[in-house]
């Protein structure tokens, strides 16, 4: 019943799609190549910035000998290598992993609420996930079992919490996009207070420990935190991935979607539940670090498109070599010190989200 | 969404219709804003559905599409309820979001053919390019909806319909915001398009003389109720509307067609 009536005359003539049409379907491959050259070329800046001063020819054939089939003499020692492989590169592929996936929830959140001020922070997400972790972490609950911790549940339950309550929240006030987002800040709100008071029972070394954390750090224990993470990425990203068409289609709203054959609760609840997962997961490795998911699908909007096909996925990657970059500065502005990346995203991202507001004025959905 | 009753008589001609209403009734909190409504529209039909503001026009467009609880029952030709795969809504305020080509707002229409987790294929590809090919939106296919005219938008909502592949297409006053010249050339595309593509079309429609030139029969709502359906001759009638939208109107045939307008204001003016 439904084939019965398409335009058949015009299929013959159509074989050649209008590009337009073509990039209607998402993510050109050369945008993708560039994302990759990207993110390698600053992966390569990353791993030979730092204070031990590693020689940079031997950091590159280390790297090259690292790849499978291929064998090259390196001039590091043992100790320099174990720098690279053991500081270095983690840290590198830890804030890889934590900038696209806090870019990925951004982005998924702006689609779902139809806000382009929607972000892991200012839903309040982040804020619940932090109020699990202090706890799990404060009250010693961290039981070493890795991506199946304590930490990371606690933080997905906070985040849950935090984000359910904004929408039921909205829902008393006419489930607009904009009253949900007030929901968000009002949680958010409840959550740094409970979080505050959580910090202020604990001892003073468990205090600092957990306030360090807080901040927003891309600490590493070895490769650790990245086999945390890295389950979570790959299921939540996968789930969100698939869901980019969705978000597209709920930018009509919410009833035209449904005449269009999508049912819109079931599609956003899927979406702010596996955004949720990852951003909790993100917060339990990393602490608060702000405005990454806001600041890197709007430099994807501005500079290549608005749709969600192309934004979720370019976010990973424009978020992976946005948190690498600013963490080349966290680690070497103030070396031998380090300052918390969480504070540099928060200075970078502040006048460049102002820049945008100012340009666009709200005109970015 | 609501049941669906099997129908039981389809029409005598033997061919079932293409979609079926039987006693929709639509109720908003306490007021019923649909009262039972019985339609049915046949295959290649233009059914016009007339009615003063708020007489439940959009509101029984809404609950086909299932984008309102009705109780009653609407059906397609095989008594299946109608899914976003067999009736396409063309909305009377789209939106039109900020920063989608036209493009990607055609390939939207594909979503009922596509599964939960699947992603669209050359064939949706095709159909999308085909569609905008057949309405010549080819060379706006880049731009943005939002920055589109009035008459461009709609056409192009209609194009996102189209590639909906549904062979009920639904309007909801799909030219209440356009310019008189807009306004027949979007109804005309509608109307090429039900002879080419065999679509039946079921029309809320404002204007009354261009529902007189498109629609094969017309439906008057008033108040929730179908107070005459008919051809246009025989709905059309001065006096019924006068008293149905609270105005005097008169119905003049000019050449051929029907045309409604406000009766003279001298008739207000004279001394009773």
């Amino acid at each position: 019943m439904a084939e019965a009536s398409l335009p058949t005359t015009a299929l013959t003539d159509s074989d050649a799609a209008h590009p337009a049409v073509r990039r209607a379907f998402g993510l050109s491959v050369s945008a993708t190549l560039i994302g990759i050259a990207v993110l390698v070329a600053v992966g390569f800046l990353s791993a030979i910035s730092g204070a031990a001063g590693l020689p940079v020819g031997g950091i590159f054939a280390s790297l090259f000998d690292w790849v499978p089939l291929i064998g090259v003499e390196s001039s590091l020692s043992d100790q320099q290598e174990s720098i690279l492989f053991e500081i270095r590169l983690p840290r590198l592929v830890l804030g890889m992993l934590v900038g696209g996936s806090l870019a990925v929830a951004g982005a998924s959140y702006q689609g779902v609420f139809r806000n382009p001020l929607a972000d892991p922070y200012l839903l309040g997400v982040s804020a619940g996930a932090g109020f699990g972790a202090v706890l799990a972490l404060g009250f010693g609950l961290d039981l070493g079992w890795g991506p199946f911790d304590t930490v990371p549940a606690a933080a997905f339950l906070g985040a849950l919490v935090a984000v359910l309550a904004s929408m039921a929240i909205a829902r008393g006030g006419g489930a607009s996009p904009a009253t949900l987002l007030l929901g968000g800040v009002a949680m958010a709100a409840l959550f740094s207070a409970a979080q505050t008071y959580a910090i202020q029972q604990l001892d003073e070394n468990r205090a600092r420990e957990v306030l360090s954390w807080l901040f927003g750090q891309l600490n590493t224990t070895g490769w650790k935190e990245i086999w945390l993470l890295l389950p979570y990425v790959a299921v939540c990203g996968a789930v969100l991935h698939v869901h980019r068409r969705h978000l597209d289609v709920l930018r009509v709203g919410d009833d035209e979607a449904r005449s269009l054959g999508l049912d819109p609760v079931r599609s956003r609840l899927t979406v702010i539940v596996a955004a949720s997962l990852l951003t909790a997961a993100a917060v339990s490795v990393s602490g608060l670090i702000a405005f990454v998911g806001l600041v890197v699908p709007h430099i994807v909007r501005l500079l290549i498109s608005h749709s969600y096909r192309v934004i979720v996925p370019l976010s990973a990657l424009v978020g992976a070599a946005f948190l690498a970059f600013v963490d080349i500065g966290a680690r070497t502005l103030l070396a031998p010190e380090e300052l918390p990346v969480g504070i540099l995203t928060a200075f970078v991202g502040a006048p460049f989200f102002a820049l945008v507001l100012w340009r666009d004025r709200w005109s970015t959905t | 969404m609501s049941t669906t009753g099997q129908l039981e008589a389809p029409s005598q001609a033997g061919e079932a219709p293409a979609l079926s209403c039987h006693g929709v009734r639509v109720s908003f909190r306490d007021h019923e804003v649909v009262c039972g409504v019985d339609l049915e529209l046949d295959p290649g039909e233009w059914l016009g559905i007339i009615g003063p503001n708020g007489a439940g026009k959009s509101t029984l467009l809404r609950s086909i599409v299932g984008l309102a609880d009705y109780s009653g029952a609407i059906a397609l030709g095989d008594g299946q309820a109608p899914g976003a795969a067999d009736v396409a809504l063309v909305p009377q305020f789209p939106v039109l979001p900020k920063g989608m080509t036209v493009a990607e707002y055609v390939l939207l229409g594909r979503t009922a053919h596509l599964g939960w987790l699947a992603r669209e294929s050359q064939a949706d590809r095709q159909i999308v390019s085909s569609v905008l090919h057949r309405l010549a939106l080819t060379a706006f296919a880049d731009r943005f909806v939002s920055t589109l005219s009035g008459g461009e938008a709609q056409q192009v909502v209609v194009a996102r319909a189209l590639a909906q592949q549904c062979p009920v297409l639904l309007l909801d006053e799909p030219t209440s915001a356009l310019d008189v010249g807009h306004q027949v050339s979007v109804l005309e595309l509608v109307d090429d398009l039900r002879r080419t593509e065999g679509l039946s079309v079921l029309a809320a429609m404002h204007d009354l003389s261009a529902a007189a030139r498109f629609a094969d029969r017309l439906i008057l709502i008033d108040h929730g109720r179908i107070v005459a359906q008919g051809t246009p001759a025989e709905v059309l009638n001065a006096d019924l509307l006068s008293a149905v939208y609270g105005t005097p109107l008169t119905v003049q045939p000019i050449d051929g067609e029907l045309v409604v307008l406000p009766a003279s204001r001298r008739h207000d003016k004279e001394p009773s």
